[in-house]
């Protein structure tokens, strides 16, 4: 179908680029994103997504808004507190534009469900703020083939990768294993810079754009990292996809989806797991 | 010696091990912390014994739970 004289307008800047031109628009047009999680990364994201043109955009979280989410959870507003985030955030994103499909799930991600859920995108993207999603979304993806992106955020440091499975390295490749319960700081505990969240998660954006669009090199086989304190991004080349890794290598140990026990960010009454 | 760390080069002192530059870098959560010694992890049961060169390339990979 061809462009209507509105889309050739909107999407301009995008098509005016030669790494997108009207080609790339058609394949954002025609792609799928899923974001997990509704906060912080996956807020930006859905924005920019959803400006972006992608055709379809499913995003996952089982929570409402809450007061706190709002110093860096730029998708939702005051008005939204106590609403369920995928209805907040979906309401902004058709908002932003009426053309795409936006798909809410309002639940947990689980080992009995996520295969069902990725299945219908190209492209995932791990917006989720607790060690047990982050592993499950690895190895969901990694057993269903699935490229996605994978962040994380704390005080003022994030950090990314893009993974490709079966080509390049997973998460579980550089982190073999969940931490322990309450190892590692949680951003609740720990706190986050709302504008990290808006970094990260856009940068996750990009390489959501990128893998749809063919344009450039994507973030696979390399650890992005930024630090705002001291303004600086570092990419930390990966040792490639080796026997090693439990999940992802050709003779893999982990051939099941497990769900670990760990309370998203540590237990709050408010939002039990 | 010089060694580079997350990108910095730093003097260290002659055979420094993984163990050791960890404790000197003075990184958080030590026993979770992934590293790799030019673009090789290293297993976490030899950071005691792992002897650094000079040149070596250090990466410190840090687990990072967030992003809600």
């Amino acid at each position: 179908m061809p462009f209507t004289n509105d889309q050739l307008e909107r999407y301009s800047r995008h098509i005016i680029l030669k790494e997108i031109g009207v080609k790339g628009q058609k394949k954002l047009m025609n792609g799928s994103v899923l974001i997990i999680g509704a906060g912080g990364l996956g807020a930006p994201a859905a924005l920019y997504l959803a400006a972006a043109g992608v055709g379809k955009i499913g995003i996952v979280d089982a929570d409402v808004v809450d007061l706190s989410n709002l110093q860096r959870q730029v998708i939702h507003t005051t008005a939204d507190v106590g609403r369920p985030k995928v209805e907040s955030a979906a309401e902004k994103m058709k908002a932003i534009n009426p053309d795409i499909e936006v798909k809410t799930y309002q639940e947990f991600l689980a080992s009995d469900n996520i295969m069902d859920v990725i299945k219908d995108y190209d492209f995932v993207l791990d917006g989720t703020d607790n060690f047990p999603a982050k592993f499950l979304i690895n190895d969901a993806c990694v057993m269903a083939d699935k490229p996605f992106s994978h962040a994380g955020i704390l005080r003022f440091k994030g950090q990314l990768m893009t993974v490709i499975p079966h080509e390049s390295p997973c998460y579980r490749c550089v982190f073999k294993e969940m931490p322990p319960k309450n190892a590692i700081p949680s951003c609740k505990e720990a706190g986050v810079v709302g504008a990290m969240a808006g970094v990260i998660g856009s940068l996750q954006a990009l390489e959501a754009v990128k893998f749809l669009t063919g344009a450039g090199e994507l973030l696979t086989g390399k650890l992005l990292t930024f630090d705002a304190l001291t303004m600086s991004f570092h990419t930390v080349k990966l040792p490639p996809r080796g026997d090693g890794c439990a999940v992802c290598s050709d003779h893999p140990t982990i051939t099941k989806l497990v769900d670990y026990e760990q309370v998203a960010c540590d237990f709050d009454p408010k939002h039990p797991v | 010696m010089k060694i580079t760390v997350g990108g910095e080069t730093k003097e260290v002192k002659d055979g420094i091990t993984i163990s050791e530059l960890i404790e000197q870098e003075k990184v958080e959560t030590p026993e979770y912390v992934s590293v790799s010694v030019n673009e090789e992890f290293e297993k976490k049961e030899n950071f005691a014994a792992r002897q650094l060169k000079d040149g070596d390339v250090v990466e410190f990979l840090y687990f990072m739970g967030g992003g809600q």
